[in-house]
């Protein structure tokens, strides 16, 4: 049953972080959700001093605002003050993480937080934490209930928003024209990865929640040229890493998020070198054949 | 103040060796940073600094010990490595830059966990206090690290000075460079593995993270201060050393605090304020040129209605009132006021009882404008072939720019014309 729950935990991550991944990575945005899950350090600190519990709710909402935050700024650096677009992402989200740590050391008595708990979650605990109504009726893992409603929240934003966003990220002039607003559509987006990042960020970890939002995108990136397709593809990428993932680390004994994170490192590989419209072995092989 | 003088007369041992640590890791890594800034590459450091989680667990599960030399071959190896990958994978397929770092870097890292977790788990007693080595410890530097920092930001700043022109070249035009011969490649390569060295050695003072910064930050600040090169590279390093201090001065007071956070915060500080405040290229400093253009185009269009009043009559220091100027021109009427009062006081033009009259130093300049627009149409007109009812909203723009070395040139290409497309006279 705890392998059930884990794979589902991860199968829920990769869904949100691979739909919304592969915006990211067509807009050249693929940073931005490294950038984004770093830079929450503060908000989750910030709410945890607010609230004095580790409640999901308040921190959800703490990180959410500094995730947009993040994007903010990013955005402004960039387009006000002119910094090329890496070197503003890089100096936000250390800024902020910098500041993160500083508030866990400021607050050290009272926060009982640090940033390993952050950044690497553990995946393996999601089965303990389980939602029990007042009769000890049990009903299952409380991270498949938020991240359960994240995902939906997820879909219905891509399924409803999908004309919007294809057209601002692909032809922001047409865009434009017929009076879709880029700017609008961006923060969406942006809120969007970030609510995802935190939500999963908990139970996943940060790490994890980087290599969903680029890895799968980035594979099924190499086997279509069609974008819905790309979509489906990267979410069934998504979903068969955290089945392998979940097995390889249980047979060398290691962090999960650490094991399916290897995982799409591994069927990127694949991709890479056997795609069998973009891959490396075909290519040469095309080329001899010619 | 007490505190402030105890720390800067440096007779602590411990103090010393963290100031010093963090002084030259924050210069030699700034200075690296430059270049990797410059050729867009900002967040390859952040890469290479999660990349060299499993280079350090591969290094103890093949050697067994937690010699701090072996530790650091197997992160530099996997560090270059991720670099390589980072190139190969962005040469070799569709996958952009952004994608290929991203990936890299969590990919890397999840294998870094895996095995990290995977040895924690093992049973070996050895391997406590493996993970301190990556996540920082800049207040707890003794000799023997700053033997290291000092060898790798002597090394660091010495191949710099050495390959300062090829790297140059490599930055600013790579094509070039590769056109008269220069070994683009091996450069590539040397600018990687000085990139790598950076990261892995300062990555024990700082943390994962935050190394990202000590390569970015301090060269992002320094790019706004100047356009050369060798000026930025110093300013860097300067940023660098300064937030070293800083933040060593700052975990000495409070010593709960970090010591590469508060380098990282006080050097992000410096990047904001510079982003606003640059001389040149400052946010503030383009804001407040923004405004003087607008400023000067408002007065040189009211010179230029007066100017253009005064000629349909041949009277140019006559009295105009505020609706004679405005019926020929639509401008805000309380632009219009502001501008007027400021070219009274300048001296180019004069109050009347009941509206205002050009001076001689008026009409000088309200005529060069004129005088611009016409010949700016007539060129168009000319060169460009453009019909004469085209050229109007062009000229209206360039009028402002113009410079006194450019009319003479036009001047001369026009051959001194006397009409413009319209016939009117060029003054």
């Amino acid at each position: 049953m705890n392998a059930f729950w884990i794979i589902l935990t991860g199968s829920l991550v990769a869904t949100c972080c691979s739909l919304l991944g592969c915006y990211l990575i067509l807009r050249r945005m693929a940073m931005v959700g490294d950038a984004i899950s770093h830079a929450v350090l503060p908000g989750i600190v910030i709410a945890f001093l607010f609230t004095g519990s580790r409640d999901s709710i308040p921190m959800i909402i703490g990180a959410g605002l500094l995730g947009v935050l993040t994007t903010f700024l990013i955005e402004f650096f960039h387009r006000y003050a002119r910094v090329q677009a890496d070197a503003s992402i890089g100096i936000t989200f250390t800024w902020l993480f910098a500041i993160g740590i500083i508030l866990i050391s400021v607050f050290a008595g009272q926060v009982d937080l640090d940033q390993d708990c952050v950044l690497y979650g553990e995946i393996a605990y999601v089965p303990l934490d389980l939602w029990l109504t007042e009769d000890g009726l049990s009903f299952g893992p409380q991270t498949i209930w938020t991240l359960g409603f994240v995902t939906i929240l997820i879909i219905a934003f891509i399924t409803f928003g999908y004309k919007e966003l294809f057209l601002t990220a692909f032809d922001p002039g047409y865009a434009a024209v017929i009076g879709i607003s880029t700017t609008l559509w961006y923060y969406l987006l942006m809120t969007a990865v970030s609510l995802t990042t935190v939500a999963s960020f908990e139970s996943v970890g940060a790490i994890l929640v980087v290599a969903f939002l680029v890895g799968p995108p980035a594979t099924a990136y190499l086997l279509t040229d069609n974008f819905k397709t790309m979509l489906v593809l990267s979410v069934i990428i998504g979903i068969v890493a955290s089945i392998v993932g979940y097995y390889l680390a249980y047979w060398l004994d290691g962090s999960i998020a650490g094991a399916i994170a290897t995982v799409t490192g591994l069927q990127f590989a694949l991709a890479f070198l056997f795609s069998p419209t973009h891959g490396q072995l075909f290519k040469r092989k095309r080329t001899i054949a010619v | 103040m007490k505190e402030f003088f105890e720390f800067f007369s440096f007779a602590d041992a411990n103090i010393r060796y963290v100031t010093i640590g963090s002084v030259l890791l924050a210069s030699s890594s700034a200075v690296v940073g430059c270049f990797t800034l410059l050729r867009k590459r900002a967040l390859v450091g952040d890469a290479v600094a999660h990349a060299v989680l499993p280079g350090v667990c591969l290094a103890f599960i093949v050697s067994g010990t937690k010699n701090p030399l072996i530790l650091l071959s197997g992160a530099f190896v996997t560090g270059w490595l991720s670099l390589v990958l980072i190139d190969y994978i962005t040469s070799r397929s569709r996958i952009k830059e952004d994608t290929a770092i991203g990936l890299v870097l969590s990919v890397f890292f999840g294998i870094g966990i895996l095995l990290l977790t995977s040895i924690q788990h093992s049973g070996n007693a050895a391997q406590s206090g493996l993970d301190k080595f990556l996540f920082g410890k800049a207040a707890s530097l003794v000799g023997e690290d700053l033997i290291v920092f000092g060898a790798v930001a002597v090394l660091l700043l010495i191949t710099t000075i050495v390959f300062y022109k090829e790297l140059k070249l490599l930055c600013f035009d790579e094509t070039f460079a590769k056109s008269i011969g220069f070994p683009v490649r091996s450069l590539e390569l040397l600018l990687t593995t000085l990139t790598v060295f950076a990261v892995v050695v300062g990555i024990q003072a700082v943390g994962v993270v935050l190394m990202a910064a000590m390569l970015i930050t301090p060269a992002a600040a320094a790019r706004f201060w100047t356009e050369r090169l060798g000026v930025m590279l110093v300013l860097a390093a300067v940023i660098g050393a300064f937030s070293g201090i800083s933040g060593a001065f700052v975990s000495y007071t409070a010593p709960a605090m970090p010591t590469g956070p508060w380098i990282v915060l006080i050097v992000s500080m410096v990047a904001i304020l510079s982003f606003a405040f640059a001389p040149k290229r400052g946010w503030v400093a383009r804001m407040l040129r923004r405004r003087r253009n607008k400023i000067q185009i408002l007065e040189e269009n009211l010179l230029k209605l007066f100017y253009q009043l005064g000629e349909q009559h041949e009277d140019y220091f006559s009295n105009r009132t505020l609706d004679n100027i405005l019926t020929r021109r639509n401008i805000p009427k309380r632009q219009a006021l502001a501008g007027l009062a400021k070219l009274k006081r300048q001296g180019y033009i004069k109050r009347h009882p009941d509206g205002w009259a050009l001076t001689r130093e008026g009409e000088i300049r309200g005529k060069r404008v004129v005088r611009l627009h016409r010949l700016w149409e007539l060129y168009l007109t000319q060169y460009l072939q453009l019909a004469s009812d085209h050229v109007h909203e062009d000229a209206e723009t360039i009028e402002h720019i113009i410079t006194p070395e450019l009319e003479q040139k036009l001047m001369e290409e026009l051959n001194y014309p006397a009409l413009d497309p319209h016939h009117t006279k060029i003054p």
